[in-house]
C-alpha cells in the first residue's frame, strides 16, 4: 500500500483522474452519512499530443468540469488543485492514472518461452504493462532474428528473466547478449538509457551486469521464479511501476508536473484496473473476472482460486481485439460465420464487410440503426470470446512442474499447465468499456457476457457504468475502504444472475427445475433444453441488488457447481436484468439450419428483452 | 451507386506544405538550407549497425565456455571475412584433422567473445540509408545530423486510407468523371510511371493491371473490402499501413464501397493533369493518426504570402456542407438545418448528440452528429 500522509479518518473529498489516450476522465468521491459515494464525473481530451503537449492542460479542464457538476471549487486562481478540502473548496486526496501516449510498452525474455518467459510475461502484463513480444531461447526465431526483433520494437523497457536460483546461468546471459547486440533504444526520448529489469537466476547477475550495464539502465530485482514450483511477481511489478514513473512518465510532456500534484504514484491504468479486481475478490473472498473491451484492444482479468488460500490474479491483453480501431480485425479472426451466427436476419456479405471496414477508418462514428447495433454486438460477442479463449490459455498453473501422481490421478487427463479458469466456480463477471456499458439496454450487456463467456452455475453478471475502475485501483492502494464502498455502491451497474447448468442434454430434455421467492410472490417451473427464462428480481432503493432464497435441481448429468444432478439451494442476487436462466447447455451449440437459428435466436432476444421485437421481426 | 460526395478531409488547391525527413538514426546531412530539392535527391544518410549472427563456438569446438578464448584466431573487434577460421582447437598430435573450427558466418567484426556462454558474436557489415526528399521543394530547415524540413506550395488531397508507400509520378486522370469505375479497360500501356486518377470505386483487375503496366500510383474514390484482401492476399486487420509492397501505391479518398470520388477533389486533380504528384499510402488509424496524401508541388518563391492559403478547421454550424459516414445514409451529402441541443434517442435506442441534415434532393434527416465529416474545402 501506498504511504499516505493524512489521516484516513479525515479524508472526505476524493479527487481522481484518469487520462486516456483521447479522454481524461475525472471523478469526486465524497463522505457523506459515514460513506463513500461517488458525487459526479467529468471529462475533458487528453493533451498529451501536439498542439497541446502538457498532460496537465486536459487534467485541469476535466478537473474543472467535475468541479462545476459537483458545485466545488478544486482550482485556485493559478490553476492549482486545492488542498485540504473546506466546505465546498478543495479536496482531500488526488490520485491518477494513464494510459496516454500508448500505455508501458514492454518487451519481456526469458529462457523457456512456457516457463520464465511466461512468467515474466505475466509479471509485465499484471503491472499493466501492453507486452510487445516474448524473446525466449525456444521460441523458434534464430538469434539475428530475435536481435533484429529487440531492435526494430523500441519498447518502453525490457524485464528479462531466466533460470530458477542456483540453476545453470549460461542460457540467461546468452539472452542479455542478445539484448546488448541489439543495443535497444527506448520509444520516449533520447537522451536517456533504456530501463531492463533483471529478474532472473540469482546467480547470474553477475554476468547480466557485465554484459549488460554498459548499455542499457539496469535494475535487479529477485528471482520471479526462484523455484519451479513458485512465482514470485510482486518485486518486478514493483520495479516496473518505479520504472514507468521515473523514465517512461517522465519523458511524457507533462507529466513531471502531473507527478508533483498526485499523492499516490501514478499508475497504468491497467494496473489499476487489475488492482481493484484483485482486492474486491480477496475482500469478499470470490472468484471474479473482468473485461475491458475498448476500441483497440480488450484485456481480461480473473482471479481464481484453485487451492485454498490467496486468490490467483491474472491479466491478459489481446492486442488487436477491439470494437472500432481493431474490429476488422475481430472480424478476420473471428471469420465472417462466427459473427453471421450471432444475427438474427441474412446481410449481405460484400456490404457487411464493406461496412466493418469503414468502421475501422472512421472509427468515432455509432450505429443509428438497430440493424447497425444488433451487427455491432454479433462482433462485440466474438471479440470476447476469442479474448476469453486467449485469457484461459495464459492462467494457467505453472509449466513445467513435475506432479507425483497417484493411482487416482491416472484416470484424470489434467496435466501441468491446466487453465485455472473454471467457469462452475466463477462468481461474478464485470463488464466495461463503451459497447458493454453504453449499451442501449442494459439486456444487451447481460446478453453479450453470457454468449461470450458462457458461465456456467450460478454467476452474477455487473457492468462498470463510467469505468471508473482504474481510479478506484489506484484509491484502494491509500483507501481501501473508500475504494470498495464506491465500486459496490456506485461503479457497478449490477444486472442480476445467469444460472446455467453445465453438460450436454439432448434436445427437449429437462434442464433443470427451480423455485424462486420472488418479492411478489414464489415462482416455480421447469427450463427445458434451449430455452432461456428471465425472472425479474432488481434493487433496492439504494441501488444494490434484491436477494431471493432460490432452489435449483439440475437435470441428472448436468451441474450447477454442487455436482451432477445435485441441487443448489442458495440466495441469488438480482439485478437491472434479473435472473437468467439459460438452458442452452454447455458447451454451448447452435442450430446449425440457418432457419433454425434465426427462430432460436429471436426466441432468446425477445425473452432476455435484448431488442425491441419489430426489429427482431422479418428482416 | 452511392451518390457523389466531398471528403470532409484536408482538400485544398494550394497550401504551403511541409515535411520532414528524418533519419532513423543519427548520420549525415547532405542538404542545405536553400538547395531546391527533387524527390529523388538524396537528402540524409546513414549507416544502421549490421545484422549480428552468434556463433556457439563452445560447442562447434566441443570445449567449456571458459576456455574458447584460447582457442579463438580473431579477438573483438577483428575483422572477418565468410567462411574465415575464426577459432580452432589445439591440433592433437600436432595434426591437424583432429582440429575442430568454428568459421565466420558473415562478412564484418567480432563484437563479443563470452566466456560464461561460449558464444561468439559477429557483427555484418553497416547498412547504408539513405533518406529522399519525397517532395519537389526547398529545405527550409537543417536538422543537425538527423535529415531536413522541405516545403513547397502545392496542392493537397488527404485520402482516407491507402496502401504502399512513398512514389511519384505525372498525373493521368483516366475516368471521364468522379462517378465512373475504375477498371482494367482504362488503365494503358501509357500509364507507366503515372499517378493514375480514378473516378469511383477501383476494382482489383484494375490495380493488378496498374501493376503490370508499371504505373506509380492509383489515386481513386473507393475500393472494395473483399478486393483489397484478394489483392494483399490476406485480410486487414487493423488499418496501419504504408509497408506493402504490392507495386503500386494507391489511396482512397473516400472509403470502402462504391462510391464515387468526391467531386471538388476529382476536378483539382484533373486540373493538374500532366503535372508530378508525390503520393504516399501509409495509413495509421490510433492515436497519431497518419492519412495518405497526394501533393502536387508548384515551384512559387516560399517567400510569397498568400492569404488565401491557410487551412482552418470550421466548426460545425447551420448551413455547414456535410457528409453522412455510416448506415444508414451513408455517403449522402447535404448540409446541416438544425442543431438540436438536447439528446435524443436513435432508432437504435442510443442516445446521442444529433444534428438534422438536408440532403441534396430536399428530403431531411436526422443523424448522430457523430456521423457525419464536415466538407472542408
Amino acid at each position: 500500500m501506498s504511504e499516505l500522509k493524512k489521516n484516513l479518518d479525515d479524508i472526505n473529498v476524493i479527487l481522481a483522474t484518469d487520462c486516456g489516450s483521447t479522454t481524461t476522465k475525472s471523478i469526486i468521491i465524497e463522505k457523506r452519512d459515514g460513506e463513500y459515494r461517488l458525487i459526479a464525473r467529468g471529462e475533458a481530451p487528453t493533451t498529451v499530443e501536439a498542439p497541446f503537449e502538457d498532460v496537465t492542460m486536459g487534467v485541469l479542464n476535466a478537473v474543472a468540469e467535475v468541479g462545476e457538476l459537483s458545485n466545488r471549487v478544486l482550482l485556485d486562481d493559478n490553476g492549482r488543485i486545492i488542498t485540504p478540502a473546506k466546505g465546498n473548496v478543495g479536496c482531500d486526496i488526488y490520485i491518477s492514472t494513464s494510459s496516454a501516449g500508448g500505455g508501458l510498452q514492454m518487451m519481456v525474455a526469458g529462457v523457456v518461452r512456457s516457463m520464465t518467459a511466461e512468467s515474466a510475461e505475466r509479471a509485465a502484463l499484471g503491472a499493466g504493462a501492453i507486452v510487445m513480444d516474448v524473446i525466449a531461447s525456444n521460441d523458434k526465431r534464430r538469434p539475428h532474428q530475435q536481435i533484429e526483433r529487440i531492435r526494430h520494437l523500441r519498447p518502453d523497457m525490457i524485464l528479462l528473466s531466466g533460470g530458477i536460483d542456483g540453476g545453470t546461468t549460461s542460457h540467461v546471459v546468452e539472452i542479455a547478449e542478445l539484448i546488448s547486440a541489439a543495443d535497444p533504444k527506448p520509444r520516449l526520448g533520447s537522451g536517456y538509457r533504456l530501463p531492463v529489469i533483471y529478474a532472473g537466476n540469482k546467480n547470474a547477475r553477475e554476468a547480466v551486469s557485465d554484459t549488460l550495464a554498459s548499455k542499457v539502465d539496469l535494475g535487479i530485482v529477485d528471482n520471479l521464479r526462484p523455484v519451479l514450483e513458485r512465482e514470485n511477481l510482486l518485486p518486478a511489478r514493483e520495479k516496473i511501476h518505479d520504472l514507468f514513473m521515473e523514465h517512461v512518465m517522465a519523458q511524457a510532456p507533462g507529466y513531471r508536473k502531473l507527478m508533483e500534484w498526485t499523492d499516490a504514484p501514478i499508475m497504468p491504468t491497467p494496473g489499476a484496473v487489475g488492482l481493484i479486481i484483485k482486492t474486491i475478490a480477496d475482500i469478499e473472498h470470490i472468484e471474479a473476472v473482468g473485461v475491458d473491451i475498448g476500441g483497440a484492444t480488450t484485456d481480461v482479468f480473473s482471479v481464481f482460486r484453485p487451492e485454498p488460500g490467496e486468490g490467483v490474479f491474472n491479466r491478459t491483453v489481446s492486442a488487436n481485439l477491439g470494437m472500432s480501431y481493431s474490429i476488422s480485425n475481430v472480424f478476420a479472426e473471428a471469420t465472417l460465420p462466427n459473427v453471421m451466427r450471432w444475427v438474427p436476419f441474412n446481410m449481405d456479405e460484400r456490404d457487411l464487410r464493406n461496412r466493418v471496414k469503414n468502421k475501422m477508418i472512421r472509427p468515432t462514428t455509432i450505429p443509428q440503426a438497430m440493424e447497425e447495433l444488433i451487427f455491432e454486438q454479433a462482433i462485440a460477442k466474438e471479440a470476447l470470446r476469442l479474448a476469453f479463449i486467449q485469457h484461459k490459455s495464459f492462467a494457467t498453473v505453472l509449466k513445467g512442474v513435475q506432479k507425483q501422481r497417484t493411482i487416482g490421478d491416472a484416470f484424470e487427463q489434467d496435466s501441468s499447465g491446466g487453465t485455472i479458469v473454471n467457469m462452475l466456480t466463477l462468481d461474478m463477471l464485470i463488464g466495461s468499456g463503451g459497447v458493454l456499458s453504453h449499451a442501449p439496454r442494459r439486456h444487451q450487456a447481460a446478453m453479450m457476457l453470457i454468449d461470450a463467456f458462457l458461465p456456467e452455475g450460478l454467476t452474477r453478471l455487473a457492468v462498470d457504468s463510467i469505468f471508473m475502475m482504474p481510479q478506484l485501483g489506484v484509491l484502494s492502494t491509500l483507501h481501501p475502504k473508500a475504494a470498495t464502498e464506491v465500486f459496490e455502491k456506485d461503479c457497478l451497474i449490477h444486472l442480476g444472475t445467469c444460472v446455467a447448468p453445465a453438460g450436454e442434454v439432448k434436445k427437449g430434455g429437462e434442464v433443470m427445475s427451480y423455485r424462486v421467492d420472488l418479492p411478489d410472490g414464489q415462482v416455480s417451473g421447469s427450463l427445458q433444453f434451449g430455452e432461456l427464462k428471465l425472472l425479474l428480481l432488481g434493487l433496492d432503493e439504494r441501488g444494490l441488488p434484491l436477494k431471493a432464497k432460490a432452489v435449483f435441481e439440475p437435470a441428472r448429468n448436468l451441474d450447477l457447481g454442487a455436482g451432477k444432478g445435485n441441487k443448489v439451494e442458495r440466495e441469488v442476487s438480482g439485478g437491472v436484468v434479473g435472473i437468467i436462466l439459460d438452458g442452452r447447455g454447455r458447451p454451448f451449440v447452435l442450430p446449425t439450419d440457418n432457419v433454425e437459428r434465426i427462430a432460436a435466436l429471436r426466441r432468446w432476444m425477445l425473452e432476455m428483452k435484448a431488442y425491441p421485437p419489430e426489429a427482431l421481426g422479418g428482416k | 451507386m452511392a451518390h457523389a460526395y466531398t471528403p470532409g478531409l484536408k482538400v485544398s488547391g494550394r497550401l504551403l506544405i511541409t515535411k520532414r525527413r528524418i533519419l532513423p538514426l543519427k548520420g549525415e546531412v547532405v542538404a542545405k538550407v536553400g538547395d531546391r530539392v527533387k524527390p529523388d535527391t538524396v537528402v540524409a544518410r546513414t549507416f544502421l549497425p549490421g545484422d549480428v549472427e552468434p556463433i556457439n563456438v563452445s560447442n562447434q569446438l566441443g570445449v567449456p565456455p571458459e576456455d574458447i578464448e584460447g582457442c579463438m584466431l580473431k579477438k573483438v573487434g577483428d575483422p572477418v571475412v565468410k567462411d574465415e577460421i575464426i577459432a580452432r582447437t589445439k591440433p592433437l598430435f600436432g595434426l591437424k584433422i583432429f582440429a575442430s573450427e568454428s568459421r565466420a558466418t558473415l562478412n564484418g567484426t567480432v563484437e563479443t567473445i563470452s566466456v560464461v556462454t561460449g558464444q561468439v558474436l559477429l557483427r555484418g557489415k553497416p547498412i547504408p540509408v539513405e533518406v529522399k526528399a519525397y517532395i519537389d521543394g526547398e529545405v527550409v530547415e537543417v536538422v543537425k545530423d538527423e535529415g531536413v524540413v522541405i516545403s513547397t506550395w502545392g496542392s493537397f488531397v488527404q485520402g482516407i486510407f491507402g496502401i504502399g508507400g512513398e512514389t511519384h509520378g505525372v498525373i493521368k486522370v483516366v475516368a471521364p468523371d468522379n462517378t465512373t469505375m475504375l477498371n482494367e479497360n482504362l488503365i494503358t500501356e501509357d500509364c507507366k510511371g503515372c499517378i493514375i486518377v480514378g473516378g469511383s470505386r477501383v476494382t482489383a483487375e484494375a490495380i493488378r493491371k496498374a501493376v503490370k503496366v508499371g504505373a506509380a500510383g492509383v489515386v481513386t474514390g473507393g475500393f472494395d473490402d473483399k478486393d483489397l484482401r484478394d489483392f494483399l492476399g490476406y485480410d486487414l486487420g487493423v488499418a496501419i499501413t504504408g509497408s506493402e509492397e504490392i507495386g503500386v501505391t494507391l489511396v482512397v479518398t473516400e472509403g470502402f464501397g462504391d462510391i464515387s470520388m468526391a467531386s471538388t477533389t476529382f476536378a483539382l486533380l484533373k486540373s493538374h493533369e500532366g503535372q508530378l504528384a508525390c503520393i504516399n499510402g501509409a495509413t495509421q488509424i490510433r492515436a497519431g493518426v497518419i492519412r495518405p496524401e497526394v501533393v502536387i508541388p508548384v515551384t512559387d518563391d516560399l517567400k510569397v504570402k498568400d492569404a488565401a492559403v491557410h487551412y482552418e478547421q470550421k466548426g460545425l454550424d447551420i448551413g455547414s456542407p456535410v457528409r453522412v459516414i455510416r448506415h444508414p445514409y451513408f455517403g449522402r451529402l447535404g448540409a446541416v438545418s438544425g442543431l438540436p441541443s438536447p439528446l435524443q434517442v436513435l432508432e437504435s435506442e442510443s442516445k446521442a448528440r444529433v444534428l438534422e441534415v438536408t440532403f441534396e434532393d430536399g428530403t431531411k434527416a436526422i443523424v448522430p452528429r457523430a456521423n457525419v465529416e464536415l466538407i472542408e474545402s
